[in-house]
């Protein structure tokens, strides 16, 4: 595929709000996550929350939206410049020509979880003011954001579990390539409630301690919540971007089971492959692969196995799910921002929480941040269901 | 933009009163009277017996709809991109979820929260087909069938290989369904080619447009189209059907509408 400009980024996780405050703390190597206090979830586990959100507001006018992710996604919009930066994109090509692809996992189930807890007694009807469109349905935070953007253009939610805004970045080149669209706001906004909670707990793959992706004794995830956004347009003069490009993704199914991956990482290589095969580079071409890496026994081992086998033992790689938590369908563009970071600021991230390297998991693990000069980083995101997606960012010229 | 198109070599079709293809072609020529009945939902016989007690109406809703449609066109479901189309995915299983965390008791089943995922649908298809290429799950509330067609339609365009897209819709229970009136189960699926071969229907030139979407001509059939998401596709549906070459502007998003240009393949 022709390489298309991130003219616009912005993320916002536990680890802050806005760029600078995630960079600041990748840097420094500080993580977000701490004991779970949310809601009223009774769980030993840590969470990477987002402080403040029930206090944030929406736009005037936006109150059917209501809900604990779309209040992400506006504090996150909000950041950056990204509004200004659509603005401008908008009055470039048209508001009908900037689609809108973006990945949720639960969309605004946590207003349901709340509204179901206060059903009426008599007829078990739902409280009046829930609003099925505006929450819970899993297109909302796409019109949510389509309409806050002023955008008329095509739009939908990939909703593929946690690979979910990964797969939005190659949806967006594809129809952009197709030519029905100009632009594309992409990205991921996930948020804390209590289906994924007592969810994972009762798969047995939360931890009790903040998330060891890689570790020897890593037991599990931490669930975190972020919303992360990057405008793609066609490669521009140099000045109206930042640098940084989309070279290519690959995507794949296990076809092996709902909720485990497949040992040997059959789908997570084939994913990688068509991502360097879409990008038209090498694997030795890479510098930095930010791992799905999510703490759980099972999928580390399986990702392990399936990066020895598309790049070697030497490749750098790190996942920083132990400093976010596992942002689920946010989890895609986040760590596509991250990798971001990463090329223009010229260093690796190292995974925090690592005592002792998973001796089978044979990969060259960064635990602590190092400078580099990063060409091409590949972040991978894979899902319940068997979905893997990996895609490969690069600076451009 | 130029159209996007594909020819379709294969429909798979359930719902209220249209039990498959054959006979809700025949509805929508007219040749048989519309009977609304409850959607006859068959059980997932494509999945392996251990993994069909897991499964809920809307994956076997999905799986259905996409067998009939790709054994109709004999495709190679080991090698088939696909795209899955839903509003809102299985609200049985949500409603249980909810319910659960509700009580005093929260503790969800593994099986529960594993269905929960919007890709489920896809998920199962895959483990049942052994089928490890790429497949997306997209929603875009009552206009997810236009969002799932453009979506595919796009990665034909990307890369000339069959293509399967299925849209599906299943009722909410009690108390969600006051808040979503869907009536009933509807699913369609479309195998979709990006060359013209003995088995085509008909192919399809998709466009933006923008404007009122179109009805159903059959007018007992509207109230389908209006209530379930996946049923937004039938007024294309109608003119493959009845062999006919025209255009018909499906429900997209406000202010958009999906042009379609059908032309028969006789």
């Amino acid at each position: 595929m022709r390489p298309l400009a991130l003219s616009r980024l912005t993320a916002t996780s536990c680890l802050g709000t806005g760029l600078a405050a995630t960079l600041d703390a990748l840097q420094s190597q500080r993580g977000g996550l701490a004991p779970c206090r949310f809601e009223t979830a009774k769980l030993d586990t840590c969470v990477g929350e987002v402080p403040g959100l029930g206090d944030e507001p929406l736009p005037s006018g936006f109150a059917p939206f209501e809900s604990r992710n779309n209040r992400l996604a506006w504090l996150g919009l909000r950041q950056d410049g990204f509004v200004e930066a659509v603005a401008r994109s908008a009055a470039r090509f048209g508001p009908r020509r900037i689609g809108v692809f973006l990945g949720t996992s639960t969309s605004g189930m946590l207003e349901t979880e709340i509204a179901y807890q206060h059903r009426n007694p008599q007829s078990g009807a739902l409280p009046a003011e829930f609003n099925y469109a505006g929450s819970h349905n899993c297109y909302s935070v796409a019109a949510f954001t389509r309409e806050a953007l002023g955008l008329e253009g095509p739009a939908a939610v990939i909703s593929t579990a946690c690979s979910s805004s990964a797969k939005v970045f190659g949806a967006a080149q594809r129809m952009m390539a197709a030519g029905i669209i100009d632009a594309a706001v992409v990205g991921g906004v996930d948020s804390l409630c209590l289906t994924t909670l007592y969810g994972f707990h009762s798969l047995q793959l939360t931890s009790r301690l903040p998330c060891r992706p890689f570790d020897a004794a890593r037991d599990g995830i931490s669930i975190g919540e972020a919303a992360a956004f990057a405008l793609l347009e066609p490669v521009a003069p140099a000045e109206s971007h930042l640098g940084i490009g989309l070279f290519g993704f690959g995507e794949s199914s296990d076809a092996y089971h709902l909720s485990s991956p497949h040992p040997e990482g059959q789908g997570a290589r084939a994913a990688m492959q068509r991502a360097l095969k879409s990008a038209a580079i090498d694997p030795a071409a890479v510098d930095y692969i930010n791992l799905h890496g999510t703490g759980t026994i099972s999928n580390d081992i399986a990702e392990s196995l399936a990066v020895e086998a598309v790049f070697g033992r030497d490749i750098a790689c790190s996942s920083t799910k132990g400093a976010t938590g596992h942002a689920l369908g946010a989890a895609g563009a986040l760590e596509a921002v991250i990798c971001a970071l990463a090329l223009k600021h010229g260093f690796l991230p190292g995974g925090l929480n690592l005592q002792v390297l998973d001796p089978a998991c044979r990969v060259r693990y960064l635990a602590h941040n190092c400078p580099a000069i990063v060409q091409y980083a590949v972040s991978n995101s894979f899902g319940f269901g068997g979905t893997n997606c990996s895609l490969i960012f690069g600076l451009l010229d | 933009m130029k159209p996007l198109s594909a020819y379709i070599d294969g429909i798979g079709l359930l719902g209220p009163g249209l039990a498959n293809w054959p006979e809700g072609r025949d509805v929508l020529t007219g040749g048989r009277a519309f009977e609304p009945a409850a959607t006859q939902i068959p059980p997932p016989t494509l999945l392996p017996p251990a993994e069909r007690r897991r499964t809920g109406r809307v994956v076997n809703l999905a799986l259905a709809v996409g067998l009939e449609a790709t054994q109709q066109g004999a495709a190679n479901v080991a090698s088939l991109r696909a795209v899955f189309a839903s509003s809102g995915g299985d609200g049985d299983n949500c409603h249980a979820i909810c319910e659960t965390l509700a009580s005093v008791d929260r503790q969800l089943s593994p099986t529960r929260f594993h269905n929960s995922v919007h890709n489920v649908t896809a998920g199962y298809w895959s483990i049942a087909t052994r089928d490890t290429e790429a497949a997306s799950v997209v929603s875009a509330h009552d206009a997810s069938f236009a969002a799932g067609l453009l979506e595919a339609l796009a990665q034909l365009a990307a890369e000339p290989t069959d293509m399967l897209c299925i849209a599906y819709d299943v009722d909410y229970p009690s108390p969600l369904r006051e808040k979503r009136p869907i009536p009933a189960p509807f699913g369609v699926a479309l195998l979709l080619r990006p060359e013209r071969t003995a088995r085509s229907l008909s192919q399809i030139s998709v466009s933006i447009g923008s404007g009122a979407a179109q009805a159903v001509a059959r007018p007992d059939l509207e109230g389908l189209r209006r209530s379930i998401p996946a049923a937004r596709s039938l007024p294309m549906l109608e003119l493959i059907a009845r062999g006919q070459a025209g255009n018909v502007a499906l429900e997209y998003l406000q202010p958009l509408q999906l042009t379609v240009k059908v032309v028969p393949c006789p």
